[in-house]
């Protein structure tokens, strides 16, 4: 037995340190790299769709067509959103689980740790895959991000590298999410009762099981437009008897839950920080794990609302209309409860609290205009103008991506085991803030006003709001080199964090009760947690 | 356009009072009442859920605010830790947001069942979208009129890549096609939509329809232009349909019940024309079965 433990202990000493060099990376098995590298990922992913975005709004800056031609402009609108979506917030969600849940449940690493080096490493490739469009025969996908047929068959050389990307993207996620749930299940420490689990935790359980749900079926929908594409079949080819109509089904109900798959980590990170600088318990944590659950479920029922305007019988848009207002009722209580939360608090505002505000204003407006879009009659003059741009950028941008920076500016100290400059951290804030509502609040104008999205160039009447909203989007676009310069920083220097990290505000968790930086190795004896 | 920063701080003071272009109803920042039954129950429900929210976003924003300058740690606040759940509160507030959900849901739904009812028409065009234009071909009255409907020259000529024309010089940039739709106001109109290449969406913004055109299906709308609203009535496709999808603009001209009576007979006075062997150059209107070229 002595020998058996000597060994250990030699084993423990040798893996006490990182390996150094390529192979650290490249074989990483430990989730804090893997959580490092996802995050790295994202944030390098977060400018390429960024520096598209940039390419958009200086083409719509004023009427006529000035940079780029329609079909290049039409690449950048949907390899944008496919970045964006697949290659920034999920990755980031991801990262964040990496680093952040083993830490909260105290558990040493993720239960997976070799599938989760997989995991990460099929995401350089699939996204190389995907660039790499932009150089090939015909460009890059061009007919939206929905790949919506017949159109997207019309593509040239893309049409394969798209599917097989999405593909890999699928795999990846549908290996991450198992990865959270199997972790999440078995590694929690003892007397960690899911009830006593953080949210961000909860939020993430639940998330992983809607990437179980629905990855899957995007890949069968990918997989149809290929066959159809190259092996004769007819899915969606109405002059072979298929139905086009089925592929935006298919896709939208994966589509919807994936909607809920980019908020609700954001919700579980906001559930976090908003007690720590209230200086108070989060109000009504039960509440808010069954208003998570019940979004979950409802995304599954409502992804007809995505395709009111295609013809649908009146008894299935009454369904889906309802179903849809019904979301607002939960993510409703989320925001009540927030709100309740600061309520007779002790607010102070270090920038992950005032991303976290900003996020319940900015959110909640998203969300409104996501009430307006459930009724059935006002979604047919909404749908495909620039109110639902301005709509999913509200909940997706001042929504998910500023929780991803909030979660950053909060457990950056944790991960680096330094401070970083705070003063230039607000003043990231506040730029950001200040232009995502120069950048997307006139594009409700737009839509209502009657512009339709996914146009290179517009009628003359819209050439104010859009002036305005380039502006503002050159000016998000920039800010955001503050955030890559906060960062870098605070890795490279800066004062010694403390294991609490925010002293004098109430971060509340196992995460906090380990030095700063979190030791490689981390709760190599399970807490006991009372 | 020239962009000079006082030309822009100049437009931006005006926005408020943004004039309308042509014949919509759009004031520049909200939905068109428009011209229909339909699209101004639509602009009612608009704005009565716009403030809806209006009225949520006061008492919600105004609490967050409240916390935010009453509850600040700077200013000494001590958190009452002993608030963590309320049952009675969160009953309330799950109850009352569901209340308003029913409330906006009930009025919706009559709107719905109206604009599913396309009963009793008393004119049907069928509307075909191609890459990238419209065609439209009449039935009952108007039976045998058919044309496609294209972008016009002149913005078709500004709107390439680095045309050296101005957009703003050109009337209707963008909206204008050579040959409009044409139906008489005050009669029920049915539109029969489909598509012979990938999906479109057929929108007229102050008529409040909007459809895809989809191939292998059939989609059904209807509008009524309410008399004295004679006009012209721009809109465009709104469904990503590939390069040239910015540019096939929807025009429906709207006239009197009398001179759509008057166009339909030119029509198909020049129909005969066309169709006699000795025909002079062929007028506006085509034979139905012209396919597109290409």
């Amino acid at each position: 037995m002595a020998h058996a433990h000597a060994d250990t202990a030699h084993h423990d000493e040798h893996h006490d340190q990182p390996i150094s060099g390529i192979r650290r990376w490249l074989f990483a098995t430990n989730h804090k790299d893997i959580g490092t590298m996802y995050l790295v990922f994202s944030l390098i992913m977060f400018f390429v769709g960024g520096s598209m975005a940039m390419v958009i709004r200086a083409e719509l800056f004023k009427p006529g067509l000035q940079l780029v031609d329609p079909g290049f402009f039409n690449q950048m609108t949907t390899m944008h959103a496919l970045i964006m979506i697949f290659g920034a917030v999920m990755p980031a969600f991801v990262g964040l689980a990496n680093w952040m849940v083993p830490l909260q449940i105290g558990a040493p690493d993720m239960a997976l740790p070799r599938m989760n080096n997989f995991s990460f490493w099929i995401l350089p490739f699939a996204f190389t895959l995907l660039l790499s469009t932009l150089f090939v025969p015909g460009g890059a996908p061009a007919g939206g991000w929905t790949m919506y047929p017949p159109l997207v068959l019309q593509g040239g050389n893309f049409v394969p590298m798209l599917i097989f990307a999405v593909h890999l993207m699928g795999a990846s996620s549908i290996m991450g999410a198992i990865n959270v749930i199997v972790t999440i299940m078995n590694m929690r420490a003892p007397g960690m009762n899911l009830l006593k689990m953080p949210l961000f935790c909860w939020s993430w359980l639940i998330t992983a099981y809607l990437l179980i749900a629905v990855m899957p079926v995007l890949a069968g929908a990918v997989t149809m437009l290929l066959t159809d594409h190259f092996f004769g079949t007819s899915f969606f080819n109405a002059a072979g008897g298929g139905d086009p109509v089925m592929f935006e089904h298919v896709f939208w109900f994966f589509g919807h839950p994936e909607v809920y798959i980019m908020i609700l980590p954001a919700f579980g990170i906001i559930s976090e920080i908003i007690p720590t600088f209230s200086r108070k318990p989060l109000f009504g944590a039960v509440s808010m794990i069954y208003a998570t659950a019940s979004i979950a479920f409802l995304s599954f029922i409502v992804w007809g609302h995505h395709m009111f305007v295609d013809g649908m019988p009146v008894a299935a848009q009454l369904f889906f209309m309802m179903s849809t207002m019904l979301i607002a009722v939960p993510t409703g209580v989320k925001v009540f409860n927030w709100t309740a939360t600061m309520w007779r608090g002790s607010l102070s505002f270090e920038p992950p609290m005032l991303f976290a505000v900003a996020f319940l204003f900015l959110f909640s407006i998203g969300g409104f205009s996501g009430l307006m879009l459930a009724l059935t009659p006002a979604d047919f003059q909404y749908q495909n103008t620039y109110f639902v741009v301005a709509h999913f950028h509200y909940v997706l941008v001042p929504g998910a991506v500023f929780a991803i920076m909030a979660a950053v500016y909060y457990w950056l100290p944790k991960w680096t085991g330094n401070m970083y400059n705070m003063t230039l951290a607000k003043t990231h804030f506040w730029l950001s803030a200040i232009f995502v509502n120069v950048l997307f609040f006139p594009q409700h104008f737009l839509g209502l006003a009657g512009m339709p999205r996914r146009i290179p160039d517009y009628a003359v009447q819209f050439t104010d709001w859009n002036m305005v909203s380039s502006i503002g989007g050159f000016g998000f676009g920039l800010s955001q080199i503050l955030f890559a310069v906060v960062i870098i920083q605070c890795v490279r220097g800066g004062a010694k964090a403390t294991s609490t990290v925010w002293e004098g505000a109430t971060p509340h968790g196992l995460e906090w009760t380990i030095p700063s930086p979190a030791p490689y190795h981390s709760f190599t004896e399970a807490p006991e947690v009372k | 356009m020239r962009v000079t920063p006082v030309r822009l701080l100049s437009s931006l003071a005006s926005l408020a009072f943004a004039g309308t272009a042509g014949a919509n109803t759009s004031n520049g920042y909200n939905l068109p009442p428009g011209v229909t039954d339909i699209s101004q129950a639509i602009y009612g429900l608009h704005m009565e859920i716009f403030w809806v929210c209006v009225g949520i976003a006061v008492v919600v924003f105004g609490a967050m605010i409240y916390s935010l300058v009453m509850f600040r740690h700077s200013k000494g606040a001590v958190p009452d830790t002993t608030m963590v759940h309320s049952t009675k509160v969160e009953i309330v507030w799950t109850i009352i947001p569901v209340l308003i959900l029913v409330a906006m849901a009930v009025p919706a739904a009559e709107i719905i069942l109206k604009m599913e009812d396309t009963r009793n028409s008393e004119l049907t065009v069928r509307v075909t979208g191609y890459q990238w234009k419209w065609q439209y071909q009449y039935m009952d009255q108007a039976e045998g009129i058919g044309f496609f409907s294209t972008l016009k020259q002149d913005s078709n000529f500004a709107r390439q890549l680095n045309s050296g024309v101005d957009p703003s010089t050109v009337p209707n940039y963008l909206l204008d096609v050579d040959h409009p739709l044409v139906v008489p106001s005050g009669t029920k109109v049915r539109i029969l939509l489909t598509s012979q290449d990938v999906i479109h969406a057929w929108w007229v913004p102050d008529f409040g329809v909007k459809r895809s055109a989809i191939p292998g299906f059939v989609n059904e709308l209807w509008f009524k232009v309410e008399p004295g609203k004679e006009g012209i009535y721009r809109g465009q496709c709104v469904a990503l349909c590939g390069r040239d999808h910015g540019f096939m603009p929807v025009v429906v001209d709207v006239r009197t019940p009398d001179d759509f009576k008057k166009w339909v007979e030119e029509q198909k006075a020049a129909l005969k024309q066309a169709a006699a062997p000795a025909a002079a150059a062929p007028a506006t209107a085509q034979v139905v079965d012209v396919k597109p070229a290409g």
